[in-house]
Formats: structure tokens, C-alpha cells, sequence
């Protein structure tokens, strides 16, 4: 098979040295004048972070913006639950922090997978972004002096992260929702909740191009098909982690909308690279709907660690003892003793990985053996409990109402689970999809995370794409479309789109088969952890596939779906998911087939060195994986973007010293 | 973790098909529901089996399921949230529940909350009532640095404190009088205790109160049944000042 | 008009009116206890000081302004009652929720208006019991039974009856729960409340109401003592 290497003027990469090609950028870009900015629409699907920052940034700069949530109010978007916090290059700390620091270790976390131009802007900007979240009211924590503070996060030798206690997330997105209702009281905005995109509309200008003109959607509340239509359209819809049903992402998050995109002509770059959490609440049993993260921030002060002695494992295990009864002697802190430089810090894939090495090996500490030890003893005894208390009171409380245990007392319990996808729809570097006038942004996208997310980057991006990098390069897109129309959405092409995703319901619907969709759900999520999870080998991969493509015949022939399509039917909506799930699975699968290394989050069980640690194969992999859509029952297409690494000198990853 | 055990518990729950329709409780019986589960694990059970009788599944709100972003609504005997303590819907485990104990699950009841079906309720409300003015007037990209403004570390984790309302609706629903002032006077405190937001905090009060007053929510007779339900214990010391806000901003027209 | 058009407005009024009787309460109280006095040192007829006071106080024309002001405030705080109550209610919605709530809720914050009924058909009493008797009669030129400044034969008449007694013992009663709530509330709603502040006025209502109910109630006990007992209706 010839290779399809991707042309590098499509990912749009600005001339100069990286730290101008920003600058350079927004130079030379193109603009729309406030006049013509009336005359413009754009539909921005999502509003967390990344969607939520554009719509409202957008409505500032004059465009008139349609804005779709699938929850009841904007204010929900699962951006909300990131916890610990989120970096900027500030060096407020004083502790030799950069821009070009923050891009370093940004770049290393992602294993050298990210492109270097993006991350670059991202650190560049992330400064912008506090300054913004600041003056809109983040009641970001402080020190006494009055100035901002700031915590550590994994991946970093430097306190970069800022945070407002354990729920940052929050506290951004409410930011964020709050400059949203400015431009909605404004009528810049007008915000549809409760909507799910379905489809994209594309439509031909003059010369044949198809470009993005309108979304379908289903009315969550009415099951009514609504058309919308605009001059260019933005997906910030968030991750795929729910393809393994068990997840750290909240129960509406989905894939929908990417996989809709890629059906119309947007490749998906890198699927395979999931990122799990190391810090999450262990998995208690078959009902299970949600996991729970604990901050990662929570390794700042807290100790893992699993017994030094199988046996000790086992009584636990047996719940014969409890973790407080294992003496200092005869405790494995694992990190601390194979990453000394990093220790509890090492970066999410490097601490998930090496919990999972323990457990597999027998040293796991609750009934499933699938638990390791975050220990606050040390930090309680050297800070004190009210000192701990103020630093993680919250998630303390939040570790005891879902647990019944007390951590300060016994040591917490956590194991890996998975919590974000930095694969997603690929973007050149203007955000702009495969498909003209189709942006991407947020965690939807791929672009600036590599294989590897490091703590507290994701809101740091999708505020970055939010605020500062989608409104400046959707103006270079749209300077060109001044003279077009509002569209009327009695266009055949809405009519066609509207049709398409109506058979589809109505064929769903028509199966009345004897599964729910739950069930079927549930059993891909145990396919995904099983064969397309922490440790991936070509045999798992290749039999993950198979299992896919039975579960989606297995949807088509049993799956039940009580009540009407043309109502609120919350089983049809995640009928309708499920099936989009079903093929991101199957992408990732793919992906990580092909894939012969191992690099961040995707670790190939052939590919480690004799230490167990990733080994990435830079001669053979070092490009994105971008996946074309070949049509229905077609294997996609494989494309290559290579990267190209000039600023930073490519190395192995270590944080041992 | 705690010790598990099983339990059997009926659920009584309202049904109702739509806002104008009537609404009526059904009772239901969950077997062999492990104290582990959530209360939602406990829901999902149920609806799984009335999917399989081929009846409708109950309706009802939730998303994060980890007590963050405010969608889960379930008053259960009694208390929203049910019976804990500085927790949402999602929070709430099967171990606060009693063998064989009938459990009674009704939506949201406020005028400014109408159902939209059994469990789930409609409150754009809120939005509406932030949209009037729960915002300070930047515009992105002219922001000066984030340490130009030094703001004391009390004010804040005070205006931290306040800004933890998650937008659930628990104050509202707990309220006699169906009052939205918790949730209206967290946004308020917020702001007016930082110096960004002190700038526009007399406008600010007056349009958010308005709008509030504008789409029927009650007058607060300070009962103090909204902070009880919070599940971040926003306290009423916020609606004190949002009375003085809203005072101050009266007496200077 | 804010005070009419806006809820915390209408509940301005309440705090507003509703601090204003309670500052006419303490007045009036500590007027009282000059009966009390005179009950103590057993003062001989016609030098009674609480005599002196009703005198003093009778038909003048700040007597007549502030009872005016008086009536006002009662009429201002009535109103605004049942016009939030009805508001409420409303906002409650048509469903009611099938079990009631089970927060602590403080018993007199959720019967404000059952107390505050309770308080007003008490007072209609009382007002016929003296107001009735004595300015009314003094503007009138009624004769009645004593003369209309002869504050201390009306009381020792008012709480011979035992049935009266337990009436008023009702009244204070509810008053007192009424007070409990109303005070440190109306400094909530005037915004003159915050996290520390709030158990302070908490504590300074239950004490004020006490104080005030038990300066009242040393009245009744007064006359009582000073009739020597019942002494019939």
C-alpha cells in the first residue's frame, strides 16, 4: 500500500521561528469588518470551555452565533468537573517557569506526538488566559499578599498550576458561561439547550467546494429534527472516553458529533491515545455507571504506595487488614523508588501504567485487587490536619460520601481509569478541519496533547482555543464568505441531511429487539478495557476489532428502544450514541493496531523496554495517524502528517533523574 | 470501604407525562440493591427492568454523577438531594436507605421549575436570571495582568465560597416560598466582594432581582431551609448581602 | 416603587415596620413596668405613677401622632403579610410535594403569619381592653367605669378575669415566637447581617423577646398579685 503522506501546507503552519509564528500570524491574517461581522453566522456546537469561550468571544467581536448544548443549561458542560487547576507560564512562583518551558514539557509529556507550532501558541497564550479568567471574576486561590497562587502538577519540575480549590473547572466554566449570558442578553448569542447535533450540512459553493453550511439537530425535549444554518460551523463537543462506558466523563459526553464530522469528510487523528487517570475511585461493581477522579493535584502532597509483601497484599485483599497497619518498612512506594527525579509526579500514563504493573502483579490492596494506596499520613503529620483540610477538604468529602471511609484515618484507594482523549477530529493550525469552514476545538480536537495530556493542560487548551486562537482564525475563513448570504435551511441539502438522520433513528427504533442499550453499552466498555485499554497487544487489537464489528451487528439486531422517535425518548439519544461509540471503538482499535510503539497513553505490550517503560519507535511513528472515512462497511483511509520537530531536540522520555 | 450488604426497597416515584399533564405516583420494587450502589446506580437498576417489561424508563436529570455540575433534581422523602448532608442527587449511596424502606421520588416543585416529564425539570429559569447580570463587562483579550489586582486571600476564599453554587435548583425546591435568593445572591457575593466585580455591582443587583421577581419565584422569609439543602453550603450570610446590594443600589437612584 | 414593585423591596417593608414594633413593644414595656413599680412599693390611690404616665401620654398630640404612626405600621406590616404569603404560595406552585419537608427548619420562621394572626387578634383584644377605655374614651368624652388616664385601676380590672389571663398568656406566647424569628430576619433582610453577625442577632432576638415578653408578663402577675387572685370577668 503506497503511503498517503499528508501535504505539509495543509496544517497551515506559519512562516518564522516558532515563538513568532503566532505573532506572525495574526499579522498577516485576514479580518472582517464590524459591519460585515452582523451579517455572519457561525453555529458553535458545545459549551464547555472551548465552546462556551467561542461562542461568547465571538458574539464579543459582533458575529451572531447560534450555540448548542445537549445539557439544560451551558453551564453544565463536563468542563465543569476538572478539578485540580490549570497552568500558565506566569513564573509568578519565581521558579525559572517560561513560555518555552511550559511548550518543553508540554511537548515531552504528549511524548513528542504533538505538532510544535501549536503547543507552542498554546503556552504562549495560556498567560492571556488567567489574565482573562481573572478579570472576569475567577475567584482564583491566593496568598495572603494578595497575589495569585499556584500548586504543582504532574509532568513539571515548576508550581505553574493555578486553581480555585478543587473545583477550577468549575470555576473557568462559569467564567466562561458568564461572558456566554453577556452576549445573550446582548443578542449576539442565542443559546439552544437541550439540542444534540446529529448532522453536519455541507453545501457547494460557485467552485464546487463543499463547506460547512448548518448542523441538524434533535430537540432533546420535543424529539422534533430542528435545522440551523450558518457561514461556518464549530464542534467543541469533548471527548470519547465513554466508548468504554466506564469513564471519568459525565454520562451525556459522547462522540457523536466528531464521528458525524468524519462521516462528512473530517479525518480523525490518533484515536488511540486515551488518556487514563491514575487517580480515580477503584471500581466497586457490575452496576457501576460512573468512575470518580480525584484530582491529580492530590499527589502534590500524597504518597502511593502499594505492600512490599504479596502476603500483606492478600490479607488486604481479604480485608483481614487495613492499610494503616502495614508498617513504614514494609510499604512500596513505587514511584518514589522507580521515578526518584518526579516521584508521585511522574506524568498520568507513567503513574497509571506503573499501578497497573503493581495490581497485575498481586499487590493490589482492595477485594478486586485493582486498588492502590494514595497515603496522606506523611502530609497530615508534617502539615498538620487543618492544613491538609483547607489544601483537599472538598475532595476529602467527596472520597467519603462515595466510599464511607475516612482518608484522613486510612489511606484512600485508587486505580486508573479512563478520564480524556487527546485524539480527536484533525485540525490544521487554524483549528479548521478537513472540511472547509468546519472548525474544531477543545478536547474534540487533536492538536495539542501529543500521546499524553499533562494535569491541568486540558483547560489550559480549551480556553485557549475558546478565547484566543478560534477567533482570531475563523476570521481568516469567514473574510472570505462576506459576500454569501445568510442560508435558508428549505435547502435540499438540509432537506437530504435531515432525511438521512430520520432513517437512521427510524431504523434504530424498528429493531425492537430484546437488549437495552445500556447492556450493549456495557459490553462495549468491557471490550474497550479489555482489548483496547491500559497494556495493548496486536492479538488483543485484532480481536478487539472482531468483537466490535459483532457488537454493532449484535445493536442491529437486538437492541430495544421503548417509546416514540418523535418525543423526549432518552433511550433513543443514547441508542443514537451508542452506535457512534460503537465505531470509535473500532477507529481506536484501528489505530492502535497500526501503531508498532508505544508513546503516552498508547502502550503496546511489545513495545517496552526491559524496565517496562514506553518504548516509542520515532523512525517509523513519529507522524499523526489521521483516519479517512471511506464510506460504510470501508476500512478508512490511513493519512500521515508527519511532524517535525525543530525547536526541540526529540528524546526518551525520563523522569527518573 | 464500608461493608456491603442488600437491600429491597420500593420506589415511589412520580410519573407525569408532560408539563400540562397530570402527574401521579407509581410504586415500584428494586431488589438486591447493593448499599455500594449510588442512588442512580439504584435508578438505573430499576429503569433497566422497566425497559425490559417494555414500560418507559423514569425520566429524570443527572450527568456528571460526581456532584459538580448541578443537573441531578431528585427530592427524595422529603429533602432535596435526600437524606444527607451537603451532597447532590449523585452523591447520595443505597447505604443511607433501610431494607424493605419505601422511598419517595418527586421532582422539583416551584412554579419557576415546571416538569417536563416525571422526574426532569425545566430550569432555564436560572439562566435567565444570569443572563440579566451574573457577569462583570470585559471583553476577552484586554485584560491586564492577573496580579495587577490584588484581591486578600479572605475575600477570596469568601467569594470562592460563594461562587461554588453549582446552579441545581436544591434551594429553590427546599424553599417554602419558592425563593431563588441563595442562588441569585451567590452570583451577586461573588462579585461584589472582588474588585472587578464591584464596578457594575449596583446594576448588577437590581437586574438580577428583577429578573428573578419577573419570572415568579418567591419572596424569601429567611427560613433557612435553602442553606440546610445546599449541597455546597452556600450560606444565607450571601443573602444578606445581596439585601444590602440590592438596598444600597435602591437608595442611590 | 421599589418598596411595593421588588420582593426584597416588600420585605424591606416588613423588616422596616416589623423593627419599628418591636421598638414600640420595648417602649411600651418599659412604660409598664412602672405599674409594676407601683405595685411593688404599694403606692396609695391617686398617686399611682403608672397614672402619671397615662396622663402624661393621654391625648396629646404627639400621644395621637404616634398612634397614628402606630396603627400604620400594624396596617403596612398586615398587609405586606398576606400580600408575600399569597406571592409565595403561589410560587410554590399547583403540585405540592407528597412528603413535606424534613429540614430543621426553626419552628416560627415557616408559621410567621399563623403567629402573626394570633398576634393581631390578641392586640384587637387588648385595644378594646384599654385602648378602648382610655384614649379612645378621653377623644370621645365617654364615661366609663374609671376615668380614661387611670391606667392602673384598667389593668387591675383587665386581669381579674383568669379567662383573659390565659388569652394574653397565649398572645405573649406567639408573640415571643414571632419576635424570635422577626428580629435577627428583619436585620437580614435590611442587609445588616453577615456570617458572624448572624448568630449574634439570632441570640439578641431570642434575648430582646424575652425580655420584652417577660416585662409583660411581670404585669399580668402584678395585678394579679395585686387583686390578691382572680377575682372574676
Amino acid at each position: 500500500m503506497a503511503e498517503n503522506i499528508l501535504a505539509p501546507e495543509l496544517s497551515k503552519i506559519p512562516e518564522g521561528k516558532l515563538a513568532e509564528k503566532w505573532t506572525n500570524y495574526k499579522a498577516h491574517q485576514k479580518l472582517v469588518n464590524p459591519a460585515n461581522k452582523r451579517k455572519l453566522d457561525i453555529i458553535v456546537v458545545g459549551s464547555g470551555l472551548a465552546g462556551g469561550a467561542a461562542a461568547a468571544t465571538l458574539g464579543e467581536m459582533g458575529f451572531k452565533v447560534k450555540c448548542f448544548c445537549i445539557q439544560d443549561s451551558p453551564r453544565r458542560a463536563h468542563s465543569i468537573a476538572a478539578q485540580g487547576g490549570i497552568n500558565a507560564a506566569k513564573n509568578y512562583q519565581n521558579d525559572g517557569d517560561s513560555v518555552y518551558r511550559l511548550f518543553y514539557d508540554t511537548i515531552k509529556g504528549g511524548d513528542y506526538r504533538a505538532r510544535e507550532a501549536n503547543v507552542y501558541r498554546l503556552a504562549e497564550v495560556s498567560n492571556n488566559i488567567i489574565d482573562q479568567c481573572v478579570a472576569q471574576g475567577v475567584p482564583f486561590a491566593r496568598e495572603y499578599g494578595g497575589t495569585l497562587a499556584n500548586r504543582s502538577f504532574g509532568g513539571a519540575q515548576v508550581s505553574r498550576t493555578f486553581y480555585a480549590k478543587g473545583q477550577t473547572g468549575q470555576q473557568l466554566l462559569l467564567g466562561a458561561y458568564s461572558s456566554l449570558n453577556r452576549q445573550i442578553q446582548k443578542g449576539n448569542v442565542t443559546m439552544y439547550a437541550r439540542r444534540e447535533m446529529l448532522d453536519v450540512v455541507l453545501i457547494k459553493d460557485n467552485e464546487g467546494v463543499e463547506r460547512a453550511r448548518g448542523i441538524i439537530c434533535r430537540n432533546l425535549v420535543t424529539g422534533e429534527m430542528e435545522r440551523y444554518s450558518a457561514h461556518a460551523v464549530v464542534v467543541a463537543t469533548g471527548g470519547y472516553g465513554n466508548a468504554y462506558f466506564l469513564s471519568t466523563n459525565a454520562m451525556s459526553c459522547n462522540g457523536g458529533a466528531a464521528i458525524q464530522i468524519y462521516h462528512k469528510g473530517a479525518m480523525f487523528a490518533n484515536p488511540c491515545y486515551a488518556q487514563i487517570h491514575p487517580t480515580c475511585i477503584p471500581v466497586h461493581g457490575d452496576i457501576q455507571s460512573k468512575l470518580t477522579l480525584m484530582s491529580e493535584s492530590l499527589r502534590n502532597d500524597g504518597r502511593i504506595w502499594v505492600p512490599k509483601k504479596l502476603e500483606d497484599a492478600k490479607r488486604l485483599q481479604k480485608g483481614e487488614i487495613k492499610g494503616h497497619q502495614i508498617p513504614e518498612e514494609d510499604r512500596d512506594y513505587y514511584l518514589e523508588r522507580r521515578y526518584p527525579a518526579f516521584g508521585n509526579l511522574v506524568p498520568r500514563d507513567v503513574a497509571s501504567r506503573a499501578a497497573k504493573e503493581r495490581c497485575d502483579k498481586g499487590y493490589g490492596v482492595n477485594g478486586t485487587g485493582l486498588a492502590v494506596f494514595l497515603d496522606f499520613s506523611d502530609a497530615i503529620n508534617r502539615l498538620g490536619k487543618d492544613v491538609v483540610a483547607d489544601k483537599y477538604g472538598n475532595l476529602f468529602q467527596m472520597y467519603q460520601k462515595i466510599t464511607d471511609d475516612n482518608p484522613y484515618e486510612t489511606p484512600m484507594m485508587i486505580y486508573p481509569a479512563i478520564h480524556y482523549t487527546m485524539g480527536g477530529i484533525w485540525v490544521d493550525y487554524e483549528l479548521q478541519t478537513s472540511v472547509k469552514g468546519l472548525f474544531c476545538a477543545g478536547e474534540a480536537n487533536f492538536s495539542d496533547h501529543g500521546a499524553n495530556r499533562l494535569g491541568a493542560s486540558a483547560l489550559m487548551q480549551g480556553l485557549a482555543d475558546g478565547y484566543f486562537v478560534l477567533p482570531y482564525t475563523i476570521q481568516n475563513y469567514l473574510a472570505d464568505q462576506i459576500q454569501v448570504p445568510r442560508f435558508s435551511t428549505d435547502l435540499p441539502e438540509f432537506a437530504e441531511a435531515e432525511k438521512a438522520v430520520q432513517d437512521k433513528i427510524n431504523k434504530i427504533m424498528a429493531v425492537q429487539g430484546s437488549r437495552t442499550v445500556d447492556s450493549l453499552h456495557k459490553e462495549l466498555g468491557h471490550i474497550m478495557w479489555e482489548h483496547v485499554g491500559m497494556g495493548r497487544t496486536k492479538a488483543g487489537l485484532e480481536e478487539g476489532l472482531k468483537l466490535l464489528s459483532e457488537l454493532r451487528k449484535t445493536f442491529w439486531k437486538e437492541v430495544y428502544v421503548p417509546g416514540k422517535a418523535d418525543s423526549l425518548n432518552v433511550e433513543l439519544d443514547k441508542a443514537v450514541r451508542l452506535l457512534d461509540f460503537i465505531e470509535i471503538g473500532e477507529l481506536m482499535a484501528r489505530d492502535a493496531l497500526h501503531r508498532e510503539e508505544s508513546c503516552g497513553g498508547h502502550f503496546r505490550e511489545e513495545h517496552q523496554t526491559e524496565e517496562g517503560e514506553a518504548k516509542r519507535d520515532d523512525a517509523n511513528f513519529m507522524y499523526v495517524g489521521c483516519w479517512k472515512y471511506m464510506g460504510e462497511g470501508k476500512e478508512p483511509e490511513l493519512w500521515k502528517e508527519m511532524l517535525n520537530y525543530q525547536e526541540i531536540k526529540v528524546q526518551t522520555r525520563n523522569y527518573k533523574n | 470501604m464500608g461493608k456491603e450488604n442488600f437491600l429491597n426497597v420500593n420506589v415511589k416515584v412520580w410519573r407525569q407525562r408532560g408539563p400540562k399533564e397530570k402527574g401521579e405516583f407509581k410504586t415500584y420494587r428494586v431488589e438486591h440493591v447493593s448499599t455500594e450502589m449510588s442512588f442512580f446506580e439504584m435508578m438505573d437498576t430499576l429503569n433497566e427492568q422497566l425497559i425490559q417489561k417494555h414500560e418507559e424508563p423514569i425520566v429524570f436529570d443527572h450527568d456528571c454523577r460526581e456532584g459538580i455540575c448541578g443537573t441531578c433534581s431528585l427530592y427524595i422523602n422529603g429533602r432535596p438531594h435526600g437524606i444527607d448532608d451537603a451532597i447532590t442527587t449523585c452523591q447520595l449511596h443505597m447505604r443511607k436507605f433501610k431494607n424493605e424502606e419505601t422511598i419517595t421520588v418527586e421532582p422539583w416543585r416551584s412554579a419557576g421549575f415546571p416538569v417536563i416529564r416525571d422526574l426532569m425539570v425545566d430550569r432555564s429559569a436560572f439562566d435567565k436570571i444570569q443572563q440579566a447580570g451574573g457577569y462583570t463587562s470585559i471583553n476577552c483579550g484586554a485584560a491586564q495582568d492577573a496580579n495587577a489586582i490584588l484581591i486578600s486571600k479572605v475575600d477570596a476564599d469568601e467569594a470562592m465560597d460563594s461562587a461554588s453554587c453549582i446552579g441545581c435548583g436544591a434551594c429553590v425546591a427546599a424553599c417554602k416560598n419558592g425563593s431563588a435568593m441563595l442562588f441569585v445572591s451567590a452570583k451577586v457575593s461573588q462579585f461584589a466582594l472582588l474588585p472587578q466585580g464591584k464596578v457594575e455591582a449596583a446594576r448588577r443587583a437590581k437586574a438580577m432581582v428583577a429578573k428573578m421577581d419577573e419570572l415568579g419565584f418567591g419572596n424569601c422569609t429567611n427560613t433557612r431551609a435553602c442553606e440546610m439543602e445546599c449541597p455546597k453550603s452556600v450560606k444565607i450570610s450571601n443573602i444578606a448581602r445581596l439585601n444590602r446590594e440590592f438596598i444600597k443600589a435602591k437608595l442611590a437612584d | 416603587m421599589w418598596l411595593t414593585s421588588s420582593s426584597i423591596g416588600r420585605k424591606v417593608v416588613m423588616s422596616v415596620t416589623g423593627a419599628c414594633l418591636v421598638l414600640f413593644l420595648t417602649f411600651h414595656m418599659l412604660m409598664n413596668l412602672v405599674y409594676v413599680y407601683d405595685v411593688m412599693v404599694s403606692t396609695a390611690a391617686g398617686d399611682h405613677y403608672y397614672d402619671k404616665v397615662c396622663e402624661f401620654l393621654g391625648t396629646n398630640w404627639y400621644a395621637l401622632i404616634a398612634t397614628a404612626g402606630l396603627a400604620l405600621l400594624v396596617v403596612l406590616h398586615f398587609v405586606f403579610a398576606f400580600i408575600l404569603t399569597a406571592q409565595n404560595y403561589k410560587a410554590r406552585g399547583k403540585d405540592r410535594y407528597a412528603v413535606s419537608g424534613k429540614q430543621p427548619v426553626h419552628w416560627a420562621a415557616k408559621n410567621m403569619l399563623v403567629l402573626g394572626i394570633i398576634v393581631i387578634l390578641g392586640m384587637l383584644l387588648h385595644l378594646k381592653d384599654f385602648w378602648y377605655n382610655m384614649m379612645f374614651a378621653e377623644l370621645a368624652g365617654a364615661e366609663g367605669q374609671y376615668a380614661p388616664t387611670a391606667g392602673f385601676d384598667w389593668i387591675n380590672l383587665v386581669f381579674a378575669c383568669p379567662v383573659i389571663v390565659v388569652i394574653y398568656a397565649v398572645w405573649f406566647c406567639a408573640l415571643w415566637y414571632h419576635m424570635t424569628h422577626g428580629i435577627w430576619s428583619s436585620m437580614q433582610t435590611l442587609g445588616l447581617n453577615g456570617k458572624v453577625w448572624l448568630n449574634r442577632w439570632i441570640c439578641i432576638s431570642y434575648v430582646w423577646a424575652t425580655v420584652i415578653i417577660l416585662g409583660f408578663c411581670s404585669v399580668v402577675v402584678a395585678a394579679i398579685i395585686n387583686n390578691g387572685g382572680f377575682t372574676g370577668c
